[in-house]
């Protein structure tokens, strides 16, 4: 187990530091940093100044080196547009952004797995049918359509709900369905097959032969064995709390992480950028370890080795 | 033919049990989506007997006994009549059905591994019958559950209450499998094919434990096998199965003296010698007719060395040849018994 352990850290570190140097890499090769922030009329001076100011006058690797090093004391470089301690500036955004997607990663566990496992119970019936068409609209519709199709609806034809922005509980509504649908229909889906799966094996039939009733051989035999290949699927929807929601905060202007991503990409603000991708790779690796462990729990093949390995 | 595979009670029984057949199947067919597979059978099995059914892949064995205790999926559709102590079980409800699987009649299949639960400890996945069947709760459980694993020789029982499936092996699990289908006290344990996942000397182990449990408890045992050889030494009458239908029913011993259905002999002469030098086993040409496809006449008839132009159009009743011995062969009853087997000795290069 300590093994196990001692491994899957060693893993998530190294992906970290991959995805810190790939993204590095891109933002410095995409685009002049001193051009978007200071503007192209800006005095060659001006700009040389700036450039020394940052360090980007350094070779790139010098570049490299020092802002790994950085990281390692805790420094995350300050926004080149505001000044301020880039690491501030992004964890000020984050309560905004989970007011978004912690309601709506709810909703998607709430609606999603209840339909995912009524479906196959009822395989083939119309309202699994239902369920399915429904599944199969709900993850296809990208999220700004189905966000501006809401707005149009909703916000101007019946003028239930606010467009957009920021100020009541009422801001809150659109944007969380908006967020919450596509992935109530990933799970629906992915938990109907799940359970089909598991509906289908020899000790589901035994269970049944010793004279289990059906709903205690769902609830104690299926269920147990179906929720192995969900909580992955799960825990990717936990590691995106922080970065899914960037499309949609930019729909109803929401003023949370993924508002301020697009904003600092447009403008080369690397140190935010940089910041943002470190966080949102801390938080994917975080759920992927926590799912690795729950695998462990919730799978004794796992965790007590014997014929497995 | 009133219980054409009806099973001899055992003598040693009181004589009011072996009045009334402890379960009797009379008619039953079972389609699914709109075809057959199988095609009207009837059988009985007395208290404490012991029947084994066998037949290839297809033919029907282990459907009939899903199907007489409701485990088919829904697509299925099941007629006739199977009834337990006189108690009709098509279309009981559920709740009556729950009472009876597990309780009165207990099934084992084929892959202990993947029969028994993989996430359930395997001490608990045995309680669940204790507790539902025989009332028993709390540390009893633990108990009676280590009483039963001693009683299938799992060995270092006590231990054994919180392994899971995959830290035993496939015989292992196979006994746990016992222990499980034992807890309720069943009057009848179907075991379908409960050792063709298993090595060779495991079997043995296992058929032995399931004719010593059988002779100790009084208990009726349906073996459902595709290997006659291991069903003639665990059952006292034998019957043959071929594309949803019984071809014939006979005392283990005198089917293998003397077979009368032709597939019957092709069973026994596709089986390798128990002694003298080693020789070539005669396979039965051809494959089981799909259930979609099934000849008009007698479904063994593409197949059959001794086919006549009649056995292509009508299907043969199961008729009784002799006394306790049913056959369902237009051309089989008619020959004489000592003659030689004849069949196809072609063997495949």
């Amino acid at each position: 187990m300590l093994r196990f352990a001692a491994i899957r850290i060693l893993r998530a570190v190294l992906t970290i530091a991959l995805v810190v140097t790939f993204a590095f890499l891109v933002l410095r090769l995409s685009g002049d940093p001193a051009r978007s922030i200071m503007g192209d009329d800006a005095s060659p001076e001006a700009m040389a100044a700036f450039r020394r100011e940052w360090g980007l006058d350094q070779p790139l690797w010098m570049q490299y080196l020092h802002y790994f090093a950085a990281i390692f004391q805790g420094e995350l470089g300050r926004s080149m547009r505001g000044g301020g301690p880039a690491l501030d500036l992004v964890l000020g955004r984050i309560p905004a952004t989970l007011m978004l997607t912690l309601p709506a990663l709810l909703m998607k566990l709430a609606i999603g797995i209840p339909a995912g496992i009524y479906a196959a119970l009822h395989r083939d019936s119309a309202i699994d049918r239902a369920v399915m068409v429904t599944a199969v609209a709900g993850y296809t519709v990208p999220s700004f359509v189905l966000g501006l199709v809401l707005v149009q609806v909703l916000a101007i034809w019946f003028a239930w709900l606010p467009t957009g922005g920021t100020g009541s509980l009422q801001h809150l509504i659109l944007p969380i369905i908006t967020l919450g649908v596509g992935g109530a229909a990933v799970l629906a889906r992915f938990v109907r097959s799940a359970m089909l799966e598991v509906l289908g094996q020899p000790y589901i039939r035994t269970a049944s032969a010793k004279g289990i009733p059906w709903a205690a051989v769902v609830r104690g035999h299926a269920l147990p064995n179906a929720a192995i290949p969900t909580v992955t699927i799960v825990g990717f929807m936990v590691g995106n709390l922080i970065a899914g929601s960037v499309v949609v905060e930019s729909v109803f202007s929401w003023p949370g992480v993924g508002n301020l991503l697009v904003v600092s990409v447009t403008a080369r603000d690397l140190a935010v950028v940089q910041c943002i991708l470190l966080l949102v790779a801390v938080a994917m690796v975080l759920s992927n370890l926590i799912v690795d462990f729950l695998y462990g729990f919730l799978d004794p093949r796992l965790s007590t080795g014997g014929a497995e390995t | 033919m009133a219980n054409p595979a009806g099973t001899a009670p055992a003598s040693a029984l009181p004589a009011a049990w072996s009045s009334q057949p402890l379960l009797m199947i009379e008619g039953l067919t079972v389609d699914f989506s709109g075809v057959q597979v199988i095609r009207g059978i009837d059988l009985t099995v007395a208290r404490g007997a012991s029947l084994g059914i066998v037949g290839e892949s297809g033919s029907g064995k282990s459907v009939t006994w899903l199907a007489a205790l409701g485990l088919l999926p829904r697509t299925a559709t099941v007629s006739g009549s199977i009834r337990l102590d006189g108690e009709e079980l098509r279309g009981a409800a559920a709740t009556r059905l729950d009472r009876i699987r597990g309780g009165r009649v207990a099934m084992i299949f084929q892959d202990p591994s993947s029969a028994l639960n993989p996430v359930i400890r395997i001490g608990r996945q045995v309680g669940e019958v204790l507790a539902r069947h025989q009332g028993v709760s709390g540390s009893s459980i633990r108990a009676q559950t280590k009483r039963l694993f001693d009683l299938v020789g799992l060995p270092d029982a006590a231990r054994r209450f919180d392994a899971y499936p995959h830290e035993l092996s496939g015989g292992q699990n196979q006994r746990v499998m016992i222990a499980m289908a034992l807890a309720g006290k069943p009057d009848v344990l179907v075991a379908d094919e409960p050792t063709t996942a298993l090595d060779a000397t495991i079997q043995a182990q296992i058929l032995d434990l399931l004719t010593t449990i059988r002779r100790e408890r009084g208990m009726a045992l349906v073996l459902i096998s595709h290997d006659l050889g291991v069903v003639s030494e665990t059952c006292e009458r034998i019957m043959v199965m071929y594309g949803g239908r019984v071809v014939e029913t006979a005392p283990s011993d005198s089917i293998f003296a003397n077979p009368r259905h032709p597939y019957t002999q092709g069973l026994l002469a596709a089986l390798p010698p128990f002694e003298g030098a080693l020789q070539r086993l005669i396979p039965i040409e051809g494959q089981v007719p799909e259930p979609a496809n099934m000849p008009p006449g007698c479904p063994f008839a593409p197949r059959c060395p001794q086919r006549m132009a009649v056995c292509e159009v009508a299907i043969p009743p199961l008729a009784q040849t002799e006394a306790g011995r049913f056959s369902a062969c237009i051309a089989g009853p008619a020959k004489e018994a000592q003659q030689p087997l004849k069949l196809s000795t072609k063997v495949p290069a």
